[in-house]
């Protein structure tokens, strides 16, 4: 490959360089502060038991759902007091990492 | 008479142990592109140079009727040899028996070639192809791999250690090479990872081929894990050969003296570096400008690109290098580049070879990522790397040295010994644009035309302080070179540091950001 291929700009605070830009430093997610609304799986695994249902008011600490992963039975609560919305999942189901599991308002 | 019939149930017993797993099992591993584990060890050594130990070793297992079975050698090959002429203790993982499959007296016959090695102080090169630990002889396997980590350790930056990865090195196993200071692998052969595809795809549900789990490329270009990428078996050997010619044996020693020959003439190295900072090109022309028949020998090629690393001799003497590379990433510190500079910088100073480094950075790489992934802990490896190495540690700025990647690149301040600047160096606190927006924000706020001030002051800014004479003034470098003599002061600085002496406070060991 010739040294001048695939040269892209790349803007730090002091100049806007000529350069290759590596695969890892293209493909990076733009950075998203965590919802408290939404919960999502932070592991992947199965829903063992849903604890609450739409429509319900939950307290902050109150514990939402089993997720069995890993051998373990992790409780997720929520860190916020409100209603729940929307269950995304039923019981039983496997689930990957990162998916949308319920939303409160 | 007798003394024949001796010889000949030698010689009968050598012939069936040196089948290994007897044909069947060789033709599969001929299949897959894969030499034997002898053919390996005369591949690597030079030739008629290896002395085999514990040829007649045998397995001592008795549950799950192991003790019906022979393990020819027990599925490792021990001994010495050497490679152009340099003493190596080796080791070789034969798949062939029982899958290369580690039990306690394959794992013995391992730390018996690593005693060995450490006590004649010579280095040791292991061959890894196996399955992993032999399931039926239990704990008993796993006691195995951990004397051999334990001697991993106890051998660190006393001998050199080379890991080969020729086949499967997974779970416990992958440690040995983890632990050890250089690892080849070679595409569609070499295959390390913790938990396999099986295991991921039961846990977490995710299906993923053992290439793209834990291939030869993803450990050379994503993980780090492995120092020397290679096509072949033969390109492999081809390079641990080399390796061999530029370090040396143990670390009270030096790297042997080769002839001493000039650098090529097509590369010019006033003709490489352009002199805005903000454009590309390649470090590795400025090494091999200055190196004997500009032969370079990059390690870590495939990963961290931004950060250029191997070794080249002057006047025939091995010499490390570390280069920040403007052609990736702009030549930026970051996580990955932290630690591959920060682990070669303390190689070289564990076996005695003085570090040249080439300077032309614009600082860190800013991100959430970067700093969520710990760059603080990681950049400061290349601090405390440089900081504590007392061989000889000489410096080149070749253009851009701002602010805390200044200091972190073999500054004066981390006791460099030399430190030489081009007339293209910009040494300052941070680049001009930055620099002027900061000092002389309320003048270019308050004028009537803010752009054309800007421009003015960085304008200013650059004549002032975007140059090498501000440092020089300080003593911070010892003097403003031309690119062309950048050889021959080097080469005057590396003689008048051969014996070099410096003493640092006694310590168990410090605590390095890990």
């Amino acid at each position: 490959m010739d040294k001048k291929d695939n040269l892209k700009s790349l803007n730090l605070s002091d100049g806007i360089y000529k350069t290759r830009l590596s695969r890892k430093f293209e493909n990076r997610k733009p950075y998203k502060p965590a919802n408290p609304n939404i919960i999502i799986s932070f592991i992947p695994g199965t829903v063992l038991d849903i604890l609450v249902k739409e429509g319900d008011k939950v307290e902050k600490g109150e514990e939402l759902m089993i997720l069995d992963a890993m051998k373990m039975q992790n409780k997720l609560k929520s860190s916020i007091q409100g209603k729940i919305k929307k269950v995304f999942v039923t019981k039983g189901e496997k689930v990957s990492k990162g998916t949308v599991l319920l939303e409160i308002e | 008479m007798a003394l024949d019939n001796k010889l000949r149930e030698l010689q009968e017993k050598r012939e069936k142990a040196l089948l290994g797993g007897g044909e069947q099992a060789i033709e599969k591993q001929k299949a897959m592109g894969k030499r034997t584990a002898r053919e390996r060890i005369m591949a690597l050594l030079d030739e008629g140079s290896f002395n085999e130990y514990d040829l007649f070793v045998e397995h001592d297992a008795r549950d799950f009727d192991m003790d019906k079975k022979s393990l020819p050698s027990d599925g490792v090959i021990i001994g010495s040899g050497t490679i152009y002429g340099a003493p190596v203790a080796i080791f070789a993982q034969d798949f062939t028996v029982a899958g290369g499959s580690l039990g306690l007296m394959h794992s013995r016959k391992i730390t018996k070639i690593m005693d060995h090695a450490l006590k004649m102080r010579m280095p040791l090169i292991g061959i890894n192809d196996s399955g992993g630990a032999r399931i039926q002889e239990g704990v008993n396997s796993l006691a195995g791999y951990g004397e051999i980590f334990f001697r991993n350790t106890l051998s660190s930056g006393v001998i050199p250690q080379l890991s080969v990865i020729l086949g499967p090195c997974a779970g416990g196993a992958v440690y040995s090479p983890a632990l050890t200071d250089f690892v080849f692998v070679v595409d569609n052969i070499s295959k390390m990872f913790i938990t396999g595809p099986e295991v991921i795809k039961t846990v977490l549900g995710e299906e993923i081929s053992m290439e793209d789990l834990g291939g030869a490329r993803v450990h050379s270009e994503i993980t780090g894990n492995a120092h020397f990428f290679s096509l072949s078996e033969d390109e492999c050997f081809e390079q641990i050969k080399k390796l061999i010619t530029f370090i040396p044996w143990n670390n009270s020693r030096k790297a042997r003296m080769f002839e001493p020959s000039e650098p090529k003439p097509e590369y010019v190295i006033d003709k490489i570096v352009p002199e805005d900072p903000t454009l590309p090109y390649d470090v590795k022309d400025v090494i091999r400008a200055i190196v004997d028949n500009s032969d370079f020998f990059e390690i870590q090629e495939l990963y961290a690109k931004n950060i250029v690393i191997g070794f080249g001799r002057m006047g025939g003497r091995t010499i490390g290098f570390v280069a920040n590379q403007p052609l990736e990433m702009a030549g930026v510190l970051d996580v990955d580049s932290s630690d591959k500079a920060a682990r070669f910088i303390r190689y070289c100073d564990a076996f005695n070879i003085p570090i040249i480094t080439f300077v032309d950075l614009p600082g860190y790489l800013p991100g959430v990522d970067q700093e969520h992934a710990g760059v603080i802990r990681h950049g400061a490896k290349v601090l405390y790397a440089y900081s504590e190495a007392t061989v000889p540690k000489l410096t080149v700025i070749l253009r851009k040295a701002y602010g805390g990647g200044y200091i972190a690149m073999a500054s004066r301040h981390l006791r460099a010994d030399f430190v030489f600047a081009w007339p293209t160096a910009e040494i300052a606190v941070m680049g001009p644009e930055g620099a002027a927006n900061i000092i002389f924000r309320k003048e270019i706020m308050s004028s009537d035309d803010p752009d054309g001030m800007r421009k003015k002051k960085v304008q200013e800014y650059k004549e002032k302080f975007a140059n090498p004479y501000v440092a020089a003034s300080r003593g911070y470098v010892d003097a403003v070179i031309e690119p062309g003599e950048t050889r021959k002061i080097l080469m005057h600085s590396l003689e008048v540091s051969e014996h070099k002496e410096i003493t640092t406070p006694i310590k168990k060991h410090g605590i390095p950001p890990f």
